[in-house]
């Protein structure tokens, strides 16, 4: 006999549930949005909020971490548009995308001056307008729950949708900016889908960043299909709030010969999940995912991969570096999947973690689940203190402790920046890792 | 410049400095010979500031200040520079950023001027071929992937841009073949002057007939047992540290 009980909702999940009514009620758009909005408000009501019971949750309990869910907020005016500059880091030569509390400005976005070949559109047009994109829309969402990716769908509306046109080298990057400058606490929810056709190749960053002890909640949800022969750099600089909760997924399609070359940064919020649902659907893709965690105080900072080697010849690597001090807790958990028709995958995946105090706390899960029999996969992990040696090495020649500390703090996270490509966006990670360890500093 | 007065100092449970005086006056060179395991190295860490030791007993006073109240990096602003035994390597910064950082650091903590980016590559440039030192040595990490040779020549190196006042070299002959010890003690000789002592560590009489010592002090448990011109670095090498030990026994 099985009993399946859920506990009783929480009142997080009482008032997420209203909300997700109301805004099904009053603002649910036509036809397949509709339906998808529906379908993730009763995948919440009967799943929740994830608690520590599910395994992929086990260090990340939102059940007991989210306690209330503020209101979204309405359309940016030109006061928000100004207050959201302190939160939109420089990204050279980029054309920019914009959201401000979660809601899209279009004063803020160059949606007209992207690079040639390069279309953009609010998500609430391209729906509208009937565009290919709006089919595209949670295409490649997993089968199994993911909650904060149902109330990414659930309260589907903002965002913006994305083509580079096949055998296109894009110009300029694309810089699609998050910033939650508001001092009142609210949700965002946004989606961004990009199709890169065939041949194409174009950078994309993501960044988000908001204002300290604001309780806000952001959460994004990002759908990327690389063409076959197609090039997508994506760089993502996550710098929330220190009392935000940020919730990202990533999720991407490879086709044959596609090459992705993902760097995701992850610095700011008290708590942030960041999830990837990789799929190898062609033959001979690459994918480098890799990424730099800091966090301090009481900040939780989970990464969570699945990358799935459905067909054969693929080639992933994984590299996430973390970087944990006073009481801080990080998470990093992998799953490489090799299906039966995979043969001649080779995937690495590597998690390394540098504690800087006796508090702090990194759980490590690696998994490799693989059903072909002619493949090279592997794993690691590593946990450690800075090097003793090394730093009075370093002290011994002039430099203060603190000094030294951050020069090595910095070696170790740019192992996995330098497999950034781009130099002004290397330059631009760089600069806001130091930009982190000096703050920890003062 | 350097003197230290009845100094004891342990690692853990361990002693191993047990009463040690020694001073070294401006612009002189001493020598330090022992068997192993007489605490030369840790007299050096013990200089330099190293964290694992505790001084029990006994004052440094180095240019009438009070060494042991100043952190590491404090001492090599004030101008002590221990080369070390085994140098360390450090992925991931490059040796031109160590270096710099290194300079800019202890001009800082002097209330000087950083140095110019020019003004440093300059400096560079003048210094590292003449202790054999690449571009590509100074491109890459600290240290990593050089041989023993090019190692100690790094440190000789980081000695020379950053003209200390107390040179403390730790065996900076082990490992070297006599070419290379040749290019090290040319690179040390060079920074012989009245402004600045050395102290030069070492198990054999060779180094010392490249670097010449004003005095030579032969250590033994902890302490100095004996001190003497440069000739009694040639009478240890005719017969040995065993006196020493039998003495002690």
């Amino acid at each position: 006999m099985t009993i399946n009980v859920r506990p009783a909702r929480t009142a997080a999940e009482e008032a997420i549930a209203a909300a997700l009514e109301a805004s099904i009620a009053t603002e649910a758009g036509q036809g397949r949005i509709a339906e998808l909005r529906r379908a993730a408000r009763d995948a919440f009501l009967s799943h929740g909020l994830p608690s520590r019971r599910v395994e992929e949750w086990k260090y990340t309990d939102l059940r007991a971490a989210i306690r209330d869910v503020p209101n979204r907020a309405p359309a940016p005016g030109t006061v928000e548009d100004l207050e959201a500059a302190p939160f939109v880091p420089a990204v050279p030569n980029a054309g920019r995308i914009l959201f401000v509390n979660g809601v899209l400005s279009r004063a803020g976005s160059d949606f007209a001056a992207l690079s040639e070949g390069v279309t953009a559109l609010p998500l609430d047009t391209a729906i509208a307008a009937g565009d290919p994109l709006a089919d595209r829309i949670n295409a490649l969402s997993p089968s199994r729950y993911d909650g904060p990716l149902a109330l990414n769908t659930g309260f589907l509306g903002e965002g913006v949708a994305l083509r580079v046109d096949a055998g296109v080298k894009a110009a300029r990057p694309v810089h699609i900016a998050h910033a939650f400058p508001g001092s009142e606490a609210v949700s965002g929810f946004t989606r961004t889908v990009v199709v890169v056709g065939e041949g194409a190749e174009v950078t994309l960053v993501e960044t988000f960043a908001g204002r300290d002890g604001v309780a806000y909640q952001s959460n994004h949800a990002v759908e990327l299909v690389v063409g076959d022969g197609a090039v997508v750099n994506l760089v993502r600089i996550q710098e929330e709030g220190d009392a935000a909760f940020h919730f990202g997924t990533l999720m991407l399609e490879l086709g044959r010969e596609a090459k992705l070359n993902l760097f995701a940064l992850a610095q700011g919020s008290a708590l942030a999940r960041y999830n990837v649902y990789g799929r190898f659907e062609g033959t001979s893709a690459h994918a480098g995912i890799r990424g730099a965690t800091l966090a301090r105080g009481r900040q939780h900072s989970d990464t969570t991969l699945v990358i799935d080697h459905a067909v054969a010849g693929g080639e992933s690597r994984e590299l996430f570096k973390t970087v944990l001090a006073d009481d801080a807790h990080g998470v990093f958990q992998g799953k490489i999947v090799v299906r039966r028709a995979a043969q001649k995958t080779d995937g690495r995946m590597m998690s390394q973690s540098l504690l800087l105090s006796d508090r702090a706390e990194m759980d490590n899960k690696p998994e490799l689940e693989i059903f072909a029999d002619d493949v090279q996969c592997g794993h690691g992990a590593t946990a450690g203190a800075l090097d003793r040696s090394m730093l009075f090495y370093l002290r011994s020649r002039g430099l203060p402790e603190k000094e030294a500390e951050m020069l090595l703090i910095q070696a170790f996270l740019g192992e996995a920046v330098e497999y950034v490509e781009n130099a002004d966006l290397r330059d631009l990670l760089i600069e806001r890792i130091s930009g982190w360890l000096e703050k920890r500093a003062a | 410049m350097l003197e230290i007065r009845n100094l004891h100092a342990r690692i853990g449970e361990n002693e191993i400095l047990k009463g040690l005086d020694l001073t070294i006056p401006d612009g002189e060179v001493h020598a330090i010979m022992g068997p192993n395991g007489s605490g030369k190295s840790t007299l050096s860490y013990v200089l330099s500031g190293k964290p694992d030791y505790e001084v029990t007993d006994g004052s440094v006073s180095f240019d009438g200040a009070d060494l042991l109240a100043l952190d590491a990096s404090a001492r090599a602003a004030a101008g002590v520079f221990l080369a070390f035994q085994y140098p360390i390597e450090i992925p991931g910064v490059a040796n031109m950023t160590f270096l710099r950082a290194a300079m800019n650091a202890q001009r800082k903590a002097r209330g000087e001027e950083e140095i110019s980016t020019p003004d440093f590559l300059k400096l560079v440039r003048a210094k590292a071929p003449d202790l054999g030192i690449s571009q590509d040595m100074l491109r890459r990490g600290v240290n990593v992937g050089f041989s023993g040779g090019e190692k100690k020549r790094n440190e000789i190196l980081q000695m020379t841009l950053l003209e200390p006042k107390l040179c403390i070299l730790d065996e900076t002959d082990s490992g070297l073949d006599i070419d290379a010890l040749k290019v090290v003690s040319h690179g040390v000789n060079a920074l012989r002057s009245p402004k600045r002592s050395m102290l030069v560590i070492t198990h054999y009489q060779r180094l010392l007939d490249h670097i010449v010592p004003d005095v030579v002090h032969v250590m033994h448990k902890g302490r100095i047992v004996r001190s003497g011109g440069p000739e009694l670095a040639l009478e240890l090498e005719e017969s040995g540290y065993a006196a020493y030990a039998q003495d002690a026994a």
